[in-house]
């Protein structure tokens, strides 16, 4: 195994180097980070045969070029429906494929989704901090963002053809997005709760890895806003004094003083993070423990997917001797 | 017997509050659970997140649940001894002296004291980090002496260097970012709470009690960390 190099021609705002995220600092004012779209992230090693939570890249809609100037590499393309394009070869993301020095690759945005993520079969070397290199856009904390100019840096680069071609993508729910309401409701006027969870939002442009500004009926507040500074998660959605709701995503303050009118769940928080301003969306009150179970579930669904597409398909001609045995065995 | 609210948060979260509003012995609580939980955590606790009259337990879904989980904090709450808490004092140097005061003529004027009085107050709070937020490392300081205490001003100056000493109202904080804000400008230090220091990345634990000393311009310009 060698070494790759890959130099960015190109990088839009908020394209930044992810792992999957410092935990556990939250105490001291610092967000996870890691991938807005965590399942694909997970996806885009899965398909390679990394292991779990190494750098990746996250791209934003403002789109990615790179050009392989040393060595070789397979890389995946996961995330957002995002169009590629790989030495004139167009393409879309969930796919495998492996560029060569002197290879070009453009991801811009596609039809559907908000961010892609491109993992490498080696080690994308970057910053680190707090022993993670996943990035805090709003600080640049972590691995940073990627601009025009820079050299990326692959160790131990490997080909594994085995694993080129398309990706399986996950199946995702396209119902309303599931929240628990609460810490705060107590703050709000009766109807606020009803409203958020019967009328319909959509995503406004004030959308970034730190939070998803809403469009939609306002949730009234009763009298006074300030509540004492309390804990926020990834998943809050606070309400500020004009009663627009933000969703708060992966690099979310830690603590504030907006009160709460619900908390997305976890496993929902992917699929939210892939819809683009304009989208609506619509939201659905769960019971915490109903929460819990759908955690559990979706957990085990989700080692099931990876598993099944961290399994090399083998070459091309692997494949095809397989193919033929297959037809052999329906024919007999 | 400690009266507690406990509140599930979506699929993976548990808010125990113990006041609605802001009080000392609200917060004494929230630290001797913090500390209670650091020393025999709950199955599934992934981070505890203390604030100002609650604490935030982020746990795993896979391993516990809201129920399960508020019933191993319940005798925790119960037992808890605010009177006994840890607590480590954090020396801050701070430079007082223009340009790295630029607010301290107005905090001055709207007190009715000579900039010589603030500082000689504000070195006089006593000081205890009651949480984090807003960015890493923004560890808000209670204890700002009522003499010096000021709103927030109306518009936020951006663009402030990281390690400003700002204050609003009873509230005292040492930035570690270049950020606006829209609270008094009143000193530099030179003491970094983003230490660094991979054994120990924040200078303050939430509860520590905070003493700030006066350096020089020129000792912020050497660098000397006393």
């Amino acid at each position: 195994m060698a070494d790759a190099r890959l130099a960015v021609s190109f990088a839009g705002p908020l394209v930044t180097f992810q792992d999957a995220g410092r935990r556990g600092h939250l105490r001291h004012g610092v967000a996870a980070s890691g991938p807005m779209d965590r399942l694909a992230f997970d996806a885009a090693h899965s398909a390679l045969g990394n292991p779990p939570g190494g750098t990746a890249i996250e791209v934003s809609l403002g789109g990615l070029i790179l050009s392989c100037t040393q060595g070789s590499v397979t890389i995946s393309v996961t995330g957002g429906d995002f169009a590629t394009d790989h030495g004139g070869a167009k393409g879309r993301s969930w796919q495998v494929l492996t560029l060569k020095q002197g290879d070009k690759l453009t991801l811009r945005a596609g039809a559907a989704g908000s961010w892609a993520y491109v993992a490498f079969a080696g080690h994308l070397k970057a910053p680190m901090w707090l022993g993670h290199s996943a990035t805090h856009a709003g600080s640049g904390l972590g691995g940073g963002a990627l601009g025009a100019g820079q050299v990326l840096h692959i160790d131990d680069a490997a080909v594994r053809e085995g694993r080129e071609g398309e990706v399986e993508r996950p199946a995702r729910g396209d119902g309303p997005v599931r929240v628990v309401i609460g810490p705060q409701e107590h703050c709000f006027e009766a109807c606020a709760t009803q409203t958020f969870t019967t009328q319909p939002y959509s995503v406004s442009d004030a959308y970034d890895r730190m939070g998803m500004r809403l469009k939609g009926p306002e949730l009234p507040l009763k009298g006074a806003l300030s509540i004492p500074s309390e804990p926020i998660l990834r998943g809050s959605v606070q309400v500020s004094g004009d009663g627009v709701p933000t969703v708060l995503l992966a690099d979310h303050q830690t603590t504030g003083g907006y009160p709460k009118i619900a908390t997305v769940i976890a496993p929902d928080l992917d699929r939210l993070a892939q819809r683009r301003a304009g989208q609506t969306l619509r939201f659905e009150t769960i019971p915490a423990a109903q929460a819990v179970a759908i955690a559990r579930n979706t957990a085990h669904q989700r080692r099931v997917y990876l598993e099944r597409i961290s399994i090399a398909r083998g070459t091309l001609q692997q494949r095809l001797m397989r193919e033929n045995l297959n037809h052999g065995a329906a024919f007999d | 017997m400690t009266d507690a609210r406990y509140t599930p948060v979506a699929d993976h979260a548990l808010l125990i509050s113990f006041a609605s509003e802001i009080s000392d012995a609200a917060h004494q609580k929230v630290i001797a659970l913090d500390q209670a939980l650091a020393d025999d955590p709950p199955p599934g606790l992934l981070e505890a997140v203390p604030a100002m009259v609650n604490l935030l337990i982020d746990f795993d879904p896979l391993i516990t649940d809201h129920t399960a989980l508020q019933a191993s904090v319940e005798p925790l709450v119960q037992s808890l001894k605010p009177q006994a808490l840890r607590r480590a004092t954090r020396r801050v140097q701070v430079c007082y002296d223009a340009p790295f005061a630029p607010d301290l003529p107005a905090v001055a004027r709207a007190t009715g004291l000579s900039e010589d009085a603030v500082i000689n107050a504000h070195l006089a709070g006593d000081y205890q980090v009651l949480m984090y937020g807003f960015a890493p490392g923004y560890a808000y300081l209670g204890g700002v002496p009522d003499a010096i205490q000021v709103p927030r001003k109306p518009v936020p100056l951006r663009d402030v260097p990281a390690g400003s000493v700002i204050i609003a109202g009873p509230q005292c904080l040492i930035t570690t970012l270049t950020m606006p804000t829209g609270w008094s400008i009143i000193g530099r230090s030179l003491t970094r709470v983003l230490t660094d220091d991979p054994d120990h990345p924040f200078l303050f634990d939430i509860g520590d009690r905070v003493a700030f000393e006066r350096i020089s311009a020129d000792q912020l310009a050497g660098g000397s960390h006393g």
